[in-house]
């Protein structure tokens, strides 16, 4: 694993989560050691069913683990209440959902206003940030549009809005560029990363190579376990080797 | 061992042959320019030294492809196209490139060894390429931010945008093989256990050498 640990916005220790009883019990994670520090990001990959999805609604407080620590921001989930947890969910953590996830007959400035106003803060102010959000990922004209009313990559443009309302310092994303076609998929990584380098940490789950480069590290689930990771080399060692002449 | 065999008909220098050629349908240029522009636009990729430069002009000069075009004002000596010459960057860029043989892949070859030979831990051996090759994918993601952030229009810029495209997108299918070499050698060693022992999980550092199942015709990737 990389770095100090200590300043991770993200930390998940020796994570097991086992769904179901006796015969047919799932060992969806098996003892998962993970961190996404600020201003990192981080890419997930693995078959279907090696545990992604557990590991990510796990990280977002969205459910708990059998076993192990999971830390937000030095925070242990785990000893929080169902309140506090929610509350911590709202404020430090952005969420985008594999497949999309906006509320029909909200608009798309009211999805992104919501986890704000559920937190508490005034409607205009969280119009305010709605709007800001929107226009960050380059939708601020389609805000009082519904979302059955938009094409799926600004369906998913909005759901990263909603991800981000209000300065979340960690954004979790499984699949966002699940049914996009390459160059809106892109487009979303590129929302991502600027994310991530303006200083959030962010976690993305991907199956496509291509979108998980995008990020700093990318770590391979099988089966629940983390069986690799790759970093990265300088790029003077790949580019040296000449095959023309 | 020690003698080393010829390359079959010099295939790779043909390249560089038809890129200087091309090239020169520009406009005359002298051998060092001739390196440069080709670096700019391959964002220095496949690097040709010098040497190189002024061998393949002068056996295009012997084949009559290139003559001289006297100096330029600072004394360097410059090439131009002959008729023929032309006619040979015309033929390049209307044919398209032979793909019938298929180029040789160390590890494609590697694998279809790997899983034939005893004893080879070909779970791991796919596991580490892939870290690898996920490495160089990100490098070149990294390079493609940063080519993508200085947003000049110059046609050199393009053509190593699209380098680099196409060395990203030969990554991305290179990690796809091997998540599909690795789904197939899964079930194949599940398959083994069913007909054996009743045994359900195949971790993936004991997949078995699946040397039936391998279909050696279609692993081609282009
Ligand atoms: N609520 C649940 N009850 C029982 N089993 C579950 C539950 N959620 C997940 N699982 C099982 O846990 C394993 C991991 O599932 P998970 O959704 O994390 O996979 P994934 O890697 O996200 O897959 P995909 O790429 O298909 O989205 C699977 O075997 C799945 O069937
Ligand atoms: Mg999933």
């Amino acid at each position: 694993m990389s770095a100090d640990l200590g300043t991770a916005a993200l930390r998940l220790l020796d994570v097991h989560r086992v769904h179901g009883e006796g015969e047919a019990q799932v060992h969806a994670l098996r003892g998962v050691t993970f961190a996404a520090h600020p201003g990192e990001l981080v890419a997930v990959m693995g078959p279907s069913g090696s545990g992604k999805s557990t590991l990510l609604t796990i990280a977002g407080g969205l459910d708990e683990p059998s076993s192990g620590v999971v830390e937000v921001e030095g925070v242990d989930l785990t000893a929080l209440d169902r309140s506090e947890r929610a509350r911590m969910r709202r404020t430090s953590v952005g969420y985008v959902f594999q497949g999309f996830n906006l509320i029909p007959a909200l608009t798309a400035v009211e999805n992104v206003a919501l986890p704000r106003e559920l937190d508490g803060v005034r409607a205009s102010r969280a119009r305010r940030e709605a709007m800001q959000a929107l226009e960050e990922v380059g939708i601020a004209a389609l805000a009082d549009r519904f979302p059955d009313d938009m094409s799926g990559g600004q369906q998913q443009r909005v759901a990263i809005a909603r991800a981000v309302v209000g300065e979340r310092r960690l954004v979790l994303a499984d699949e966002p560029t699940g049914a996009l076609d390459s160059e809106t998929g892109e487009e979303i990584l590129r929302l991502l990363r600027a994310r991530c380098d303006a200083g959030a940490a962010g976690v993305l789950v991907t199956h496509e190579a291509r979108h998980a480069a995008w990020a700093d590290r990318v770590v391979f689930l099988r089966d629940g376990v983390v069986v690799d990771e790759s970093g990265s080399a300088p790029v003077e060692d790949l580019l040296g080797a000449g095959r023309l002449g | 061992m020690g003698a080393v065999l010829p390359a079959p008909r010099e295939e790779p220098t043909v390249s560089v042959k038809h890129a200087l050629l091309s090239l020169l349908e520009q406009e005359p240029m002298y051998g060092y320019q001739l390196r440069q522009e080709f670096e700019s636009r391959t964002g220095g990729t496949w690097p040709l030294n010098v040497g190189q430069v002024y061998t393949t002009l002068t056996r295009l000069e012997r084949d009559g492809l290139v003559e001289a075009a006297g100096e330029d004002e600072d004394g360097h000596e410059r090439w131009r196209l002959t008729e023929s010459g032309h006619e040979e960057v015309a033929t390049w860029f209307t044919t398209p490139v032979a793909r019938t043989q298929p180029p040789r892949d160390e590890l494609a070859i590697k694998l279809a060894l790997a899983v034939t030979v005893p004893g080879v831990d070909v779970g791991t051996l796919i596991q580490r390429q892939r870290s690898a090759s996920m490495t160089a994918l990100q490098d070149y993601t990294r390079l493609k931010r940063q080519a993508g952030a200085e947003t000049s229009p110059a046609r050199a810029d393009l053509a190593w945008g699209l380098v680099l495209d196409s060395l990203v997108f030969a990554a991305e299918a290179e990690i796809r093989w091997l998540d599909h070499c690795e789904t197939r050698l899964r079930r194949a060693a599940v398959q083994d256990a069913g007909t054996t022992t009743a045994a359900r999980s195949a971790p993936t550092s004991e997949m078995a050498p699946a040397s039936a199942s391998v279909d050696r015709r279609k692993g081609a990737r282009r």
